[in-house]
């Protein structure tokens, strides 16, 4: 076995127009910038997209944004040091927006992974983002319900993996990553090195082979706030 | 009435009350902004541990310009440093550590802190993009929930309130308010004075807050060096 792409084009060939797209990165750490640009030259519509943020400068999630792939945003924070792309659209009532408190996105993320199809939290009671959810006491304080989120796909960035897939990620980066690879029904990554199987060490894994349908090789991969701070716009 | 302006501390003066009560061997989430500022008043002698939502614990101070590394940064997206004992996690063990009770402290600044402990933190009601990031999450779990602030806006108007005006961020989290003339404890019975700037009269200080100031006690001086 071995799910190995050798370019970026065939992880995102399967993406049609109005699919669910799980993207991860926080902010620029761990933006999968090359899987996003080859999702802008394959250029499907009418995306449903999940990241933390909305896009930043005119590159990535953002440069997404101005080609007018993205038809729903679903994320925490759609501010960034530059959010013109999304503040633009938003404005112009070309992109919906949902905006979820942060760990709950993250947990509604890691529940569509792992089969769970609601839990409770207390982010968010008593606040207008509660406003017609159910509500529940538990042991004296109030929970708020919130549903599973699921994808059709997922692009992640990760730093090593073999050709199973397992994955390890480098410092922050991971953030979403795992969760989202648990998430969509299929999730591409792009590593910036590819190993023979029995060079990562087993205990090493944060993401196991078991959520990876495909990985791409970018040895030296973009950073989103490099590529910003020298102007960048894409394509 | 006093002036107010006159005799008030400083943001960088709140920070460093805030940070004489940090506990050594504690957990402590800083909010984003001026929160931050607390880490550099750490008092010598205490190991505080930083949590930051993206998913990094233990991390270090910011790196010289031209030496930021983009996959290190905090939940400001700003960058950090590696420091020996530093972990990192996803985002939802992150945030677990949040809702579950295991961090310590949570610092955080305000635009309205309510007698019964709501706070109001994350918009200002007025449209624009709304954007929440981790804001209604970290108002719960942290076994306790401080703010700090200026005492009043601006304008002049009273942060310290009896309901919040303002969209909630989170109903009864907050504990305990630092602000820019006192130290106040949220308990059952509203807003109780712990400290309070000499030159400010119990009276003048209940001109310029929203809600009753109540007493438990004396109240100590608030006293802090020029930083």
């Amino acid at each position: 076995m071995d799910k190995t792409l050798s370019k970026l084009s065939e992880a995102v060939a399967s993406i049609k127009d109005g699919m669910t797209v799980m993207i991860g990165g926080f902010g620029g750490s761990g933006a999968p910038i090359e899987l996003i640009h080859a999702l802008i030259d394959q250029g499907s519509k009418g995306l449903t997209v999940i990241n933390n943020n909305a896009g930043n400068g005119h590159v990535g999630i953002a440069a997404m944004i101005e080609q007018g792939m993205i038809e729903k945003m679903v994320c925490s924070f759609p501010r960034s040091a530059d959010p013109v792309a999304f503040t633009e659209a938003y404005k112009a009532g070309k992109i919906q927006l949902e905006v979820i408190p942060q760990g709950t996105l993250a947990e509604r993320i890691r529940a569509g992974g792992a089969g769970i199809p609601a839990f409770f939290t207390p982010a968010s009671y008593g606040t207008e983002l509660a406003e017609g959810k159910i509500t529940e006491e538990f042991e004296g304080k109030m929970y708020v319900r919130e549903n599973w989120l699921k994808a059709d796909l997922a692009l992640i960035k990760a730093e090593r993996a073999d050709l199973h897939g397992n994955l390890t990620y480098r410092m922050a980066a991971r953030n979403f990553s795992p969760l989202m690879a648990m998430a969509a029904d299929k999730t591409f990554a792009q590593v910036r090195r590819v190993v023979a199987l029995g060079s990562i060490d087993p205990e090493q894994i944060v993401t196991a082979g078991i959520f990876i349908d495909g990985i791409v090789e970018v040895p030296d991969p973009a950073q989103e706030e490099a590529l910003n701070r020298a102007g960048a716009v894409y394509p | 009435m006093i002036d107010v302006a006159g005799i008030k501390l400083s943001n960088a003066q709140i920070a460093w009350r805030a940070a004489q009560d940090l506990q050594d061997g504690s957990y402590v989430n800083l909010g984003i902004g001026f929160p931050e500022l607390v880490a550099q008043f750490q008092p010598a002698g205490r190991h505080i541990t930083y949590h930051t939502e993206n998913g990094v614990l233990g991390f270090g101070k910011a790196p010289p310009e031209g030496e930021e590394d983009w996959d290190l940064i905090n939940a400001g997206k700003k960058p950090i440093t590696l420091k020996p004992g530093t972990a990192f996690f996803h985002h939802a063990d992150s945030f677990a550590m949040i809702r579950g009770g295991h961090l310590d402290l949570a610092i955080l600044g305000t635009y309205q802190v309510a007698e019964n402990g709501d706070i109001a933190n994350w918009s200002t009601g007025r449209g624009g993009v709304p954007a929440v990031g981790g804001a209604m999450d970290l108002v719960h779990g942290a076994k306790a929930i401080v703010v700090i602030t200026d005492h009043i806006t601006k304008k002049g108007e009273p942060k310290l309130v009896k309901r919040c005006s303002l969209p909630l961020t989170g109903v009864g989290c907050v504990t305990r308010v630092y602000t820019s003339l006192a130290v106040l404890d949220i308990t059952p019975r509203g807003f109780v004075v712990r400290e309070k700037l000499l030159a400010l009269s119990l009276e003048d200080l209940q001109l310029v807050t929203g809600a009753e100031l109540h007493l438990d006690g004396a109240i100590a001086p608030l006293v802090c060096p020029e930083v």
